[in-house]
Formats: structure tokens, C-alpha cells, sequence
């Protein structure tokens, strides 16, 4: 049995002393520590703990796609923790924290809406919201739980404790990039209407603010982390399209224009992402679609700043919490793939295999770590942000997407 | 080269490259599904089950795969695909997966 520090027994505490520890091997097994926090419980004949006395502040959700079930991650034990299943078809499943960091709403594309404890390790609750669902993102305030829909198309509000549906918002089109904003607001964009949408929950009925002429076929957005700036990436035309939502009412601002212009489309074997957006001192930037490169935009006057070219299509193009580094991963067939692109200088500062099918990347939140699901592999892999050294590794099924539940103090994620 | 065109390669060494229905039937749940689905059912892209593509000859079929739709996202496999594996594929939706 490996001796675990004898500590007063708080969480914090019991982090603090690992500390040292743990950088290259995983701290000694919680078991040992909880067995030791029942010594020190005994000793002093204290009430013994209650049965919810792990902190959640350091765990995670990883979603298993093939069979439907989630597994719990603990961050600083670079361990899993447990199985949450019986969730359906997960396949690019999302989901969402409540602000205590207990519960987690899954969005699945099955169309179901599922509210798990993270602690109890269960299914709390679960509705079939719609036929086929895209995301979802939950009130600044905790207390809506919002889908977007493929089929029947809309957002549908739900309420955060019982998942009863509190409002029906039919758009009669694909509904994407769906975010939260300050003021009890949701954002969202019409696939075949080119709209954006606000929506503010914070009165008895939705009140609904339509800004048209966004561009063709938005088929993503994101909002910056101060709730301001909302891009839609755009299928249809050769730019993306900012809304500045302290405007009102925002008038669409066209970005990037002609990025793409006088080069071949590339063919895109799949859609990137536009959540998670980077930003590096001044600049964000942004996966292209259908030319192997990202963009860097000035986060206030949206000119762009420069290109890097990528060793495919990107997907996601997310910045170490820092800005210092953003991470890239590919479309098919160049999934197996990371880069790692310094944000002064622009340039490509490491490439490197991590196996196939890399889906998706989560930061520890202040950035020390990186998170990989590796698809094929059946692994999470996690790296060192400086080093690049390989930490550690979590057997998991066919995972897709990583959450650590320090999001659910971020806005639009 | 790429990886799909590497795994077929490999798998299908000596002979002829034939389709490898392993490698083939993981395409479509997970690279095709990344926009119709993981079950097919529809997503970005519609649904692609045998009900919804009633009306499609094997051959059409083929060629959408091959060729995508301009001016939509479904994109031109021709350039990882040969016409045998289409062809498999067309035939693969058509019939339908057993499980
Ligand atoms: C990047 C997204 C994307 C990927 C990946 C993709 N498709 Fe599509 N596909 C679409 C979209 C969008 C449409 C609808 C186009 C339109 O508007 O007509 C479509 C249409 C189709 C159609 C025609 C359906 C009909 O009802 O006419 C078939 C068949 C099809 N796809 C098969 C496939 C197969 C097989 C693969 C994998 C080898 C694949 N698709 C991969 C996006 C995609």
C-alpha cells in the first residue's frame, strides 16, 4: 500500500500535499488517501464524513461514443474515477455543467437531453427532447438548459433541475452554434436562413431578437469569453460573420472576406468546430474551411492578422488557457495528428502523432496539462503543455469529447 | 499516402485491392457519421438509411459517393476512395447493417 499523507483532511489539503508528487506519476491512489481520511475521522471520533465529501473541482466527463456511457475522470489522479452509462447514442455528443459542478446535461444526437450526478456517479434524469440534436448550453444563472435541434429544428429550454420544457423556440431551420450571454441569453444561428437569434430567458415569456443577412449556411459560431463577439462560421460564402451583441441591435459584420478567394476548395470530410476559440493577446483565430490553415483575427477590430498553414483541414483550433499555444487537430484521414502553433510568432512549433482518431482536446484550466481522446486507440492521452512529454494514459471506449468541469464558470462553452 | 489508403493496402497485400469490409463498414459509421450520424439517421447531412435512399440505383449511389454534391458539404470521397470501395459502400447502405 503506498503511504498516503496523514493530512488534517480537507480536499485542499489533501491536493496540496500530492502536489509534489504527482507531476510524472499518478498520486498515491485515492483509496490509500480515503483510508487514511477514515483514520484521522476515527481518531478523532468525529461524525463520520457525508457520502458526498469529494470535491468535484477537479473531475471530469469523458464521452464514451459507441456504448453510450460516460467515464468520470479525476484530473490530478490522471485516473478514471468511474462509469456513468445508459445514455444513448452519443456520437459527438456535448455537454454542460451546473454551476455547483455536480451535474452534468449530456446532449446526445439521439435527441436525448440526460442529467447525471457526477458524484453519485448516476443518470438523475433523461428526456427525449427532439429526433436529432446538435448542442446545447445552460443560463448564465444555472436555471435553463438550452438544445438546438437538426430535426425538427429550434431550440427547445428546459428547466434545470426537472428538465420540463419551458419554452419551444421553432426556427424552420437546422439551429446551430447555440450559446449562453450574459442576461439570461441564449444565441443561435439558422443553417437555412442564414439568422442569428437572440433569445433572453430572463423574463415569463422568451423575448426573441432576429438579426438576418448573418450569410449562407452558418454551420457553427462561438462567443469570446467576455460574452461580446459571436462569429458564425459559414458554409455558404467566403468570410464568417460577426455580431457585436453590446450593439443593439447588432448589425452583421463581415470577417475574413475572400479568405479562400482564387484557391481551390478543398474537400472537408468533416465540419470543423468554432467553440473553444483561442485567443492570443490580441488575436483569436479560427479554423478555415476547405483550405488547410487557420486564421488570426484582431479581437477588436476583426481585421485579419495573419495565416498559418496546417497540415490539413482544421477542426478544432483551441489556445492553451494562457494564449501562448493553440492546439489543432484534423479532419479525416489526417486525424491522427496535433499541432501546436506558437501565438507570437505564428509558426508551427511541434507536430506530433498521438494515434488515430484524435476527436478532441481539453485543457487543464490553468493549462499545465492537455487532455487527448484518441478514438482508435481506446485512450486518453495526457500531455505535458511545455514539455509535450507524455504524462499519462486513461483506457476508455471509443472516446470523443473531454469536459473538465472547471467550464462550468466559462461562459459560451 | 493516407491512413484508409494505408489500412486497405495492408489488409488487402497480395491480391487485388479489394474492399475490406472491416475497414469500410468503420468509414462509414465513423467518418460518414460525423455528418449523417453515427447510426445513419441524419445530421448535418440527411438521413441515410435503406428507407431514405429508397430510390437510389446502386450505381447513383456510387457516383454521390464518389463525386459529392457541389455547393452542399458532402464532399468528393474520390480522392480516398477507389470505385470498388464506393461501390461497396452503395451497396453497404443500400442493404442496410444488421446491427
Ligand atoms: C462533411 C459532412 C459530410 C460527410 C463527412 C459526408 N456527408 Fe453525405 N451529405 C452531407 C450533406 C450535407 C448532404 C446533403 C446535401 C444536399 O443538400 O443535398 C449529404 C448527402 C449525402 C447523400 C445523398 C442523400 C440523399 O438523400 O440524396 C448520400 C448518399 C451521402 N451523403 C452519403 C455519404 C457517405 C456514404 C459518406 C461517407 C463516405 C458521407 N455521405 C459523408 C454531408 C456529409
Amino acid at each position: 500500500m503506498i503511504p498516503a499523507p496523514l493530512s488534517s483532511g480537507t480536499t485542499k489539503d489533501r491536493a496540496r500535499s500530492d502536489f509534489h508528487l504527482s507531476r510524472n506519476t499518478p498520486a498515491g491512489g485515492l483509496r490509500a488517501r480515503m483510508f487514511a481520511l477514515t483514520l484521522a475521522g476515527l481518531a478523532l471520533f468525529a461524525p463520520p464524513l457525508p457520502a458526498g465529501a469529494q470535491a468535484t473541482g477537479d473531475l471530469g466527463l469523458v464521452v464514451e461514443r459507441a456504448s453510450g456511457s460516460l467515464l468520470v475522470v479525476d484530473q490530478s489522479e490522471r485516473a478514471s474515477i468511474g462509469r456513468i452509462t445508459g445514455l444513448g447514442d452519443l456520437s459527438h455528443a456535448s455537454l454542460v455543467y451546473s454551476p455547483d459542478e455536480q451535474f452534468a446535461y449530456v446532449f446526445g444526437r439521439d435527441g436525448g437531453l440526460t442529467k447525471v450526478d457526477i458524484l453519485a456517479q448516476t443518470v438523475v434524469n433523461r428526456v427525449m427532447q427532439a429526433g436529432n440534436s446538435i448542442g446545447g448550453a445552460i443560463s448564465d444563472d444555472g436555471r435553463f438548459v438550452a438544445v438546438s435541434n437538426y430535426e425538427p429544428g429550434g431550440v427547445r429550454v428546459f428547466d434545470a433541475d426537472t428538465l420540463a420544457m419551458v419554452a419551444d423556440i421553432p426556427t424552420g431551420s437546422k439551429t446551430v452554434g447555440l450559446v449562453d450571454i450574459p442576461g439570461t441569453k441564449f444565441v443561435f444561428s439558422l443553417w437555412d436562413s442564414g439568422e442569428t437569434w437572440i433569445a433572453d430567458l430572463s423574463g415569463e415569456t422568451p423575448q426573441i431578437t432576429r438579426v438576418k443577412g448573418m450569410g449562407a449556411n452558418p454551420y457553427d459560431a462561438l462567443v469570446t469569453g467576455d460574452g461580446r463577439t459571436y462569429i458564425a462560421g459559414l458554409f455558404g460564402e467566403d468570410h464568417l460573420s460577426a455580431l457585436d451583441l453590446w450593439q443593439d441591435p447588432p448589425e452583421p459584420q463581415s470577417i475574413l472576406p475572400g479568405y479562400a478567394e482564387g484557391r481551390e476548395g478543398l474537400p472537408v470530410y468533416k465540419m470543423p468546430h468554432l467553440e473553444g476559440w483561442a485567443l492570443a493577446g490580441q488575436d483569436f483565430v479560427l479554423p478555415a474551411m476547405g483550405q488547410h490553415e487557420v486564421l488570426w483575427v484582431d479581437a477588436r477590430t476583426l481585421k485579419e492578422t495573419g495565416r498559418t498553414p496546417t497540415h490539413g483541414q482544421p477542426v478544432f483550433a483551441i489556445s492553451r488557457p494562457d494564449g501562448r499555444h493553440v492546439w489543432v487537430n484534423f479532419a479525416h484521414p489526417l486525424n491522427d495528428t496535433i499541432q501546436v502553433i506558437d501565438s507570437v510568432s505564428k509558426e508551427v512549433i511541434h507536430q506530433f502523432a498521438p494515434g488515430p482518431g484524435v476527436l478532441h482536446m481539453e485543457f487543464t484550466p490553468r493549462g499545465h496539462e492537455v487532455w487527448l481522446s484518441v478514438r482508435d486507440a481506446g485512450k486518453v492521452i495526457i500531455y505535458d503543455t511545455e514539455t509535450f512529454e507524455q504524462l499519462g494514459e486513461i483506457a476508455t471506449e471509443s472516446p470523443s469529447g473531454i469536459f473538465f468541469t472547471a467550464r462550468a464558470h466559462r461562459m459560451g462553452l | 499516402m493516407n491512413r484508409l489508403a494505408t489500412i486497405l493496402a495492408l489488409a488487402a497485400a497480395p491480391a487485388l485491392a479489394d474492399p475490406d469490409p472491416e475497414a469500410l463498414r468503420r468509414l462509414v459509421r465513423q467518418d460518414c457519421g460525423s455528418c449523417h450520424g453515427m447510426t445513419l439517421k441524419g445530421g448535418l447531412g440527411p438521413d441515410i438509411r435503406p428507407a431514405a435512399l429508397a430510390s437510389y440505383q446502386r450505381d447513383d449511389l456510387t457516383t454521390v459517393i464518389l463525386d459529392g454534391i457541389p455547393g452542399t458539404p458532402m464532399p468528393p470521397w474520390r480522392p480516398l476512395l477507389s470505385e470498388g470501395d464506393a461501390a461497396w459502400i452503395a451497396d453497404y447502405l443500400l442493404r442496410g447493417d444488421p446491427e
